[in-house]
């Protein structure tokens, strides 16, 4: 027999639950809302596919920033994910204790520096040496690339450790009992059976690679025009809103927004790719 | 030809052990070149006085005290809706379509760049509502912000309690709540905190939400209506614009320390409960 | 189930009409109060105006300590739209008024010159406003083809919103010629400043008064740049300071921009390098 407390309870859990799935529900209305117009005036080809942006004159094509997000984004996943995997290797079969104990730890200190930190670092290692050694400005999508293979590398190495970890240890013990190596175990073996625990961690990093503004921002140089190497300047979707956000009126600050939608999607795409390959795991 | 599975064990050794010692060093370089350029300049006035002169002299207190403003506002307002939400979609619904649709748009709400957060805040809070720049937009702002992952963490740590727990309880003739209140929120508290702290960390490190809405005013906010500049918002703009190098290395020390404080605090926490005895 | 089902969608209904009530509500309150309990004077815009505006600022709490001031950046179009709207209760702009903001009420408080910088390193001094033009349009690439060494130029420009970018495109541009794609944006003149000063085959623009050793500022055709040639109007690339409002400003916001416009107000801008208003005010 539920009494007064018990359904006040519950209502007062619902209407918590409810008013914060409202304010979610508001700030994606409200964004996309803010966004759709100009999209649809502009033509949704043209919006995604046009090459030229230039507010002040009515183009408003978005194309050059998703080549600049793609390409820094894939340029940290080449550089980031093959470390990412070694040091959670290192971590879930290499370390001794103590060293864990350590390494762990600053892992999470890794995570916890401020992008805007890194982006400063970056603009006074990374870039510098790109533009001496390698040519152009330095400003580049290699620099950015670099600063975000490192930041990805927290959320990639923890997601990967824990996948390795939540293996049965009879897979490892029965390979070591047949001869393998350490090292034929974990390439042969462990690896493809944390496959998706993997995966699922890269495409977290890229998710995480994607969203960020203020680190790349420094780096990146903020071309508008199309990158036709690694070591040309570039803008991504976010630095996009980030450097124009000063232009906060009318169409352009639309044009801003319908860049957030193209982020949402996006970033929609990316976890249902996660989702999928985490649900398809667990149900074999 | 074959070769010797224990030069591949050997170069896969060596392979992974630089790839540990190359994390680091990139660590140590990063850390330890912000903190020895920047530790020098915390001293008591430079904790205690306001920015002059845009930044270059003076202190950063008014940066100290609107990053904790804007914190406490962030956390304040998304924990109880967060730690709610999780235990409504856990506690008092079924497993069905709806709950994997709610999930699904926490999680892509999650990752939206914070620099779109942050164009919604301007938009929203401090234009149309007319808070003006004020730590109220910027916490508010932040709070949406975080609001995922609180709710993410808690609903992992209160699934993780053992259905053991609820019997127990409805065996000995509790409702509902009680079962909420004397088994599972004690037992899921570890995995929460470990979710506030983290988006603790997120609130002090956020800098493109908050520069668009909390502002980059330097005075001491005096209310939750004042703008303020944060912690992270002050470095950016003093090492972007070359306004004061040193000062901008104190902060970031400053920064880094105080997450590095946030870090140990969690990691203590969670020691300690692990070690209560589960 | 069906009636688990029906019961709850009355339960949802009820309380979503009770939550959007008390969400209108707080959101009708907050609104209300923050009217109300907000003192002090929001000035915001130009990234240019800023450093100056503080330090007048500044002075002004010492001599009035019961007058708040908060200074933000964002831009001159922000700085414009957050008066137009009321956010701020000053905009500051580093460029004049377009046609369509001119309905805003506007007074100039200060002058200021567009340098153009190079890295120190570079060995060219001089160039014209033919060859700028051509430098930031792409049609000129090396340094070689203006007197230099033979190397890429790396161009810098100010972003879409900026102050100085429209003053520089109006000045130097023309109607006719877009700064090229391919330049690389940054969000301030200390930005910058900093970019050029690193990078040896950079060129950029940035406020006159904020040109220090580690830049220098190019001659445009013979003429150097300094604040003497700009008020005298030999150096041409110079842009107004302004302070924009809705309205004529009253109370606490007029007695502050008639600080800034009074003798010990233009005093001090001038000490950090600006040029003195001519004071032309306009509604």
């Amino acid at each position: 027999m539920k009494n007064t407390k018990e359904r006040l309870s519950e209502r007062v859990f619902l209407a918590i639950a409810l008013s914060t799935l409202s304010v979610l529900a508001l700030i994606t209305v409200f964004i996309i809302a803010k966004g759709v117009p100009i999209i649809a005036k502009v033509g949704v080809l043209n919006f995604v596919f046009g090459m030229k942006w230039a507010p002040s004159q009515g183009s408003f094509g978005i194309f050059p920033m998703i080549v600049g997000s793609v390409s820094v984004t894939l340029g940290a996943a080449i550089l980031g994910v093959p470390i990412a995997i070694c040091c959670s290797i290192f971590l879930a079969e290499f370390a001794p204790v103590k060293l864990r104990n350590i390494f762990r730890p600053a892992i999470q200190l890794l995570a916890g520096i401020p992008s805007v930190v890194y982006g400063f670092w970056g603009v006074i290692f990374i870039v510098p040496f790109i533009r001496n050694y390698l040519g152009g400005p330095g400003l580049s999508i290699l620099a950015g690339s670099i600063i975000l293979a490192i930041m990805i590398l927290p959320t990639v190495i923890s997601i990967t450790e824990v996948s390795i970890l939540a293996l049965p240890r009879y897979y490892k013990e029965g390979a070591l009992a047949l001869g393998l190596t350490h090292w034929q175990t974990i390439r042969s073996l462990l690896l493809p059976a944390a496959k998706s625990g993997i995966v699922a961690a890269v495409i977290l990093g890229i998710g995480r690679a994607i969203g960020e503004t203020m680190a790349v921002i420094m780096v990146l140089g903020n071309a508008v025009a199309l990158p036709t190497s690694i070591l040309d300047p570039v803008r991504t979707l976010t630095t996009n809103i980030g450097i124009e956000m000063g232009y906060a009126s009318g169409e352009h600050q639309e044009a801003l927004f319908a860049t957030g939608i193209v982020l949402l999607v996006i970033i929609m795409i990316l976890n249902a790719a996660a989702q999928y390959i985490v649900r398809r795991k667990r149900s074999r | 030809m074959r070769v010797n599975p224990k030069t591949t064990q050997r170069i896969a050794k060596v392979l992974i052990w630089s790839s540990a010692v190359l994390v680091i060093v990139i660590l140590l370089n990063i850390v330890f070149y912000i903190l020895i350029k920047g530790i020098p300049q915390i001293n008591w006035q430079f904790l205690t006085e306001i920015p002059r002169n845009m930044g270059r002299s003076g202190g950063i207190s008014s940066t100290i005290v609107g990053t904790l403003l804007l914190t406490l506002v962030a956390v304040v307002i998304a924990t109880p809706f967060g730690i709610g939400t999780a235990f409504y979609l856990t506690e008092y619904t079924r497993e069905g379509r709806i709950t994997r649709i709610i999930r699904f748009s926490a999680e892509s709400l999650a990752g939206i760049p914070s620099i779109v957060y942050g164009l919604f805040g301007y938009i929203f809070f401090v234009t149309y509502l007319k808070l003006g720049w004020s730590v109220l937009s910027g916490g508010l702002t932040v709070a949406i912000m975080i609001l995922p992952t609180i709710i993410r963490t808690s609903e992992e740590s209160i699934r993780a309690v053992p259905h053991l727990y609820r019997e127990v309880v409805f065996s000995l003739g509790g409702s509902k709540w009680q079962t909420i209140t004397k088994a599972v929120f004690p037992s899921a508290l570890p995995g929460i905190a470990n979710g506030i702290i983290l988006s603790i960390g997120r609130c002090v490190a956020e800098t493109a939400a908050v520069i668009l809405t909390a502002g980059s005013a330097l005075r001491m906010p005096s209310s939750l209506l004042s703008p303020t500049r944060t912690m992270a918002v002050h470095f950016y703009i003093l090492a972007r614009e070359g306004i004061s190098m040193e000062k901008a290395f104190g902060t970031a020390a400053l920064l880094i320390i105080l997450i590095f404080l946030i870090n140990v605090v969690f990691n203590m926490l969670v020691n300690r409960y692990v070690a209560k005895g589960r | 189930m069906m009636k688990f089902m029906i019961l709850t969608y009355k339960r949802i209904r009820i309380s979503a009409i009770a939550i959007v009530l008390v969400l209108a509500l707080t959101m009708g309150s907050l609104s209300g109060c923050s009217q109300k309990s907000r003192t002090g004077i929001i000035v915001a815009g130009s990234t240019s105006v800023q450093p100056y505006a503080e330090i007048v600022a500044e002075e002004y709490m010492i001599l009035h300590p019961d007058t708040e001031i908060d200074i933000q950046g964002g831009g001159s179009a922000t700085g414009i739209t957050a008066a137009q709207s009321g956010v701020a209760d000053i905009g500051m702009s580093s460029r004049s008024l377009k046609d369509e903001e001119k309905g805003l009420w506007y007074v100039e408080i200060a002058r200021d010159g567009l340098a153009v910088i190079v890295n120190p390193a570079n060995p060219v001094q001089d160039l014209t406003l033919d060859q700028v033009r051509g430098i930031y349009a792409e049609t000129i690439t090396t340094w070689k083809e203006v007197g230099g060494s033979n190397s890429k130029i790396h161009v810098i420009a100010r972003e879409e919103g900026s102050g100085t970018r429209s003053a520089f495109t109006d000045l130097v541009m023309g109607k006719t010629t877009e700064i090229t794609p391919r330049a690389i944006v940054q969000d301030s003149n200390g930005a910058v400043r900093q970019l050029v000063a690193d990078d040896p085959n950079a060129i950029g623009f940035i406020s006159l008064g904020l040109v220090n050793d580690k830049v220098k500022a190019l001659e445009l055709g013979g003429i150097e740049a300094t604040r003497e040639n700009v008020e005298n109007g030999s150096y041409k690339l110079s842009r107004p300071f302004l302070f924009v409002s809705l309205s004529e400003p009253t109370g606490q916001t007029k007695e502050f921009v008639d600080f800034i416009l009074s003798a010990d107000g233009q005093k001090i801008l001038m000490n950090e390098g600006l040029i003195p208003s001519s004071k032309g005010a306009g509604k």
